[in-house]
């Protein structure tokens, strides 16, 4: 089955997820550096070179700052709709032309588009570097000529079907927009999901999407990754020779802020949906990507509901099997962040005995926090995951893009394993206390007809 | 009008880039320099006195390694009338053994940071360990421990049990999921075990107990049956002396080998319609019993079923999802195993469109059976072909490469003989296999969607009869 084009939420998280090793003794398994240079050409554009002659393949991987946090109400999903819009062909590339040329070459490619970024990637085998070069720029320079009004009608429907896919046609699919509206005031850019509504996807004009590329796909918004086996001196006239000639465009100024958040008391929602078992989810207003607490913060996830051991995992699903699963994590993203509980319960079993015990393990955390052990546990899992994202050269590629975009600096990858090893337990008590003790938003989505199931302030199902 | 001034306007904006900017030649793709000679790595093959195969594979670029222990038998061994005792074999090693307890194994997994994941698939089960190698020593043993002394802890077994039947009540909220399922009980119907879901039924779940697990891990978990694949930043010979350890004194047994029925013949082609009301998307199955992996033909279709709907630019994907927009990705897949597996067309296709979508589903199944454009076959052995460096990249992709090559007896230098294997395939090879192998005259075409609005106009392509069927793809009654 081919999956392209995604949208992509909780790029952290995921990591986490394909995540695996790392060693007890925190010092035992250093991360490596990774070597690198970065130039930006006259015209703005970034360039980041890793060299890496272990397997003849490169990873080109382009980041434009660009997502659906910088999209306007009333054309949701927007930046991921431009997204697809790429791939139709610019002046000298025609349509279908840019696929067909890549898989010819051995390459891969795709593109993903979150709330902060929009990326854009090929891996190939190193002889094919030049046909990613002269594709990717060719796009950023000369899309428009040959944009028309059919591309946009038809990369709209299978958007459109991409959200049916992952949205609607998917159960608790929609649970994500109706947390995000109700955490969220409307004018955060945060409140609607990557991939949009139906409505706004509908609305996208011609005009808008020509108005986003001037606006947002200039050289000078974006950064060029390359990663693997090539030659620097070569690869740096090739970019040269491909990008130096497309023109900087107008300055971008990127939203710094967003309007504060405010949940004075505990909200309740429910939404009727076609499952058999229904599924509470808690979400808890808390910090964005990088800031002081966001580490201890995935780590309290981690603790909270991540493995067998893990507080509510262990007590719903293990001990007492009243639930199904369990899950939990921190989403810091660049302006704003999110900590998410959701839970199952089994067949037959009330939300409110659910809720009974979330909100015990919670407090037990909050008054007599958690152990080294736990803490360790979730640490030595954490850091796993930054060796295994070192393992690719589209890995590296995309860990190189990652921190040059969220901290302004490409060479931060030991630095952000340090922000985990330096959590204390006092810290994850501290970060539990401090956000979960915050009001929040409860949604149970129910079977159809069922929304008596639902868990309301008195803390039972009516 | 306004439309037309505003693309002008683009035009001539960009015009004013100065030319001497232009120092290449845009206007088509560069020429390449010839791909990169590609060695793969060596497969270094030992052998312990009980029969455990060992394929190590050394990769230095960092301090991981990944092993898969690969026993030769899964899903299809189950006995019969148990549906489903290899999957929850697989799931309970992790739950209990002679002297660790299941939440002692999930302390100690977390607590090294390494990954280890039991699975069982059609022809095997696997045990894999990705782990650093700062802490080898203790990973293995915790490994060596899950897959040599499982204890099958019955308190442990209720609850992964509860867990199985309530994954298969949660099932039928997904109209993919149910498709995976039906499309093949309606192609090998009850008498052959690739009818039959790998996690079980209902009934065949609630009457298991650990003596039924028991007795197949006793029965296939052999030395002699199985391979240990290693990868990764280790040394040969240091880790043959660490598995020979921990390995060698597994007992080996006489492992029957297994029998497969015939799968029933095909009929015409019909379409079979599962209700899923309110869905917003047809799930599409599409195809046929295909063949096994040892067929002679594995390249020819391999090349063919990459120009059918093996990758992006695949016709199916192109007309289904670029030229239509009725879905988000289309293809197909043959799915080879010991016997003839499944060959599957598929998709999730906007409702309105199911009866056009199912239109163009035929009309390139059809197309596949003309003669292939020589452009287009060179694009897709140029695909295959090239892409395989990048398939060696980690030590998890090079250890899920060596899988087949084990458990399928592939020769040793296969990924080396690869290019050369596809380059052989001719245009007379594509147009005979898909001749051979894809009938549109006697397709199972299972739709599952909501019947009320999409029925009428599946039934007006008149591609087929109708036969509605329930959610685990049996005849209503």
């Amino acid at each position: 089955m081919i999956r392209k084009r995604s949208s992509m939420h909780l790029v952290a998280f995921s990591y986490l997820i394909a995540a695996i090793a790392t060693a007890p003794d925190l010092g035992a398994q250093s991360i490596p550096k990774i070597r690198f240079e970065k130039y930006t050409l006259p015209n703005g554009l970034e360039v980041i070179l890793h060299e890496d002659h272990s397997t003849p393949i490169v990873a080109v991987d382009t980041w434009y700052h660009v997502g659906s946090g910088d999209e306007l109400v009333g054309r949701t999903g927007f930046a991921h709709l431009f997204e697809h819009i790429m791939f139709m062909g610019s002046q000298h590339v025609a349509v279908g032309q840019f696929d067909q040329v890549l898989e010819a070459a051995g390459a891969n490619n795709n593109g993903s588009t979150t709330e902060d970024r929009t990326n854009y990637y090929e891996t190939l085998p190193s002889n094919a570097l030049p046909l990613a070069l002269w594709l990717d720029s060719d796009r950023m320079g000369f899309l428009l000529p040959t944009m028309d009004l059919p591309k946009v009608d038809l990369q709209r429907d299978v958007v459109k079907n991409e959200r049916r896919q992952r949205v609607d046609n998917v159960p608790y699919g929609r649970a994500d927009e109706i947390i995000l509206a109700a955490l969220y005031p409307k004018s955060h850019p945060y409140s609607w999901p990557v991939i949009g509504s139906m409505t706004d996807l509908s609305a996208a004009s011609l005009g808008d999407v020509q108005n986003f590329f001037k606006t947002y796909y200039a050289p000078n918004n974006a950064t060029l990754t390359i990663a693997g086996d090539f030659d620097p001196a070569t690869v740096k006239k090739l970019v040269s020779q491909y990008f130096s000639g497309i023109p900087r465009g107008p300055e971008v100024k990127r939203r710094v802020t967003v309007p504060a958040v405010s949940i004075p008391r505990d909200t309740f929602l429910v939404l009727e949906d076609k499952v058999q078992l229904p599924r509470l989810f808690y979400t808890w207003h808390s910090v964005k990507g990088f800031s002081k607490d966001d580490a201890a913060l995935d780590l309290l996830a981690q603790i909270v509901a991540n493995d067998k051991n893990s507080r509510l995992y262990k007590k719903l699903v293990y001990e007492m099997q009243i639930a199904q699963n369990v899950s939990a994590f921190q989403d810091g993203s660049r302006l704003d962040g999110k900590f998410q509980i959701d839970v199952t319960p089994k067949p037959g079993q009330k939300v409110s005995d659910i809720d009974k015990v979330v909100r015990t393990e919670i407090a037990n955390i909050i008054n007599t926090g958690v152990s080294q052990r736990e803490l360790q546990r979730a640490q030595n899992v954490y850091k796993a995951s930054f060796l295994n994202r070192l393992a690719s050269v589209l890995g590296k590629a995309e860990v190189l893009n990652s921190y040059n975009s969220f901290v302004g600096n490409p060479d931060y990858v030991q630095q952000d394993a340090a922000r985990y090893d330096r959590v204390t337990t006092a810290d994850v008590q501290r970060v539990a206390k401090t956000y979960l003790g915050r009001p929040k938003i409860v949604l149970t989505v129910v079977p159809e007809g069922k929304k008596e199931m639902m868990l309301t302030a008195s803390g039972g199902d009516r | 009008m306004k439309l037309r001034a505003l693309m002008a306007f683009t035009a001539l904006s960009l015009l004013s880039i100065p030319l001497r900017a232009q120092v290449v030649d845009r206007t088509k793709p560069p020429e390449l320099g010839p791909p990169p000679r590609v060695s793969l790595p060596p497969i270094l093959t030992r052998q312990l006195p009980n029969g455990l195969r060992l394929m190590i594979v050394e990769q230095h670029e960092l301090p991981l390694a990944d092993f898969v222990l690969l026993v030769g038998s899964g899903g299809t061994a189950d006995p019969a009338g148990k549906t489903g005792v290899a999957n929850l074999t697989a799931s309970m090693l992790r739950e209990g053994t002679t002297t660790r307890k299941s939440l002692d194994i999930a302390d100690q997994t977390s607590f090294l940071g390494v990954s280890l994941n039991p699975q069982a698939s059609w022809e095997s089960s696997t045990l894999s360990l990705h782990t650093p190698t700062a802490q080898l020593d203790s990973a293995l043993a915790l490994f060596a421990d899950v897959a040599l002394h499982p204890s099958f802890p019955t308190n442990e077994f209720d609850r992964i049990k509860k867990n199985r039947l309530t994954e298969l009540l949660q099932l039928r909220d997904q109209g993919p999921a149910i498709a995976n399922q039906a499309f093949p009980a309606i192609l090998y119907g009850s008498g052959h075990p690739y009818g039959a879901p790998l996690i079980g039924t209902e009934s065949s779940v609630t009457g298991l107990t650990t003596a039924d697990l028991q007795a197949y891990y006793q029965t296939n978990f052999k030395p002699n049956n199985s391979t240990l694949i290693i990868v990764g930043d280790v040394n040969p010979a240091q880790i043959e002396q660490k598995i020979n350890s921990l390995f060698g004194g597994w007992q080996r047994g006489d492992v029957a080998p297994l029998t497969y029925n015939e799968p029933p013949k095909a009929g015409t082609t019909t379409i079979y319609l599962i209700d899923k009301p309110g869905a917003a998307q047809s799930s599409f199955r599409i195809g046929s019993v295909g063949v096994p992996r040892s067929t002679k033909d594995y390249f020819a279709l391999t090349v063919m079923n990459t120009i059918l709907g093996g990758s992006f630019s695949s016709r199916l994907n192109q007309n289904l999802r670029e030229a239509r927009g009725y879905t988000y990705g289309a293809g197909s897949r043959f799915d080879m195993r010991r016997a003839a597996g499944p060959f599957t067309a598929s998709a999730e296709i906007v409702s309105a469109k199911s009866d056009s979508a199912l239109i163009e589903f035929i009309k390139e199944l059809n197309g596949i059976r003309q003669a292939v454009p020589a452009d287009e076959l060179s694009r897709a052995k140029r695909y295959l072909q090239l892409q395989l460096p990048g398939n060696f990249e980690t030590t998890q992709q090079i250890a899920s490469a060596l899988v087949p090559v084990a458990l399928y007896g592939l020769p040793l230098d296969y990924y080396n003989t690869y290019v050369q294997s596809v380059e052989g395939v001719t245009q007379a090879d594509v147009g005979r296999v898909a001749q051979q192998y894809i009938n549109p005259g006697s397709l199972a075409i299972l739709i599952v969607g909501d019947r009320k609005t999409i029925e009428q106009g599946l039934k007006a392509t008149n591609i087929g009869p109708i036969s509605v069927r329930t959610m685990t793809g049996q005849t209503v009654q």
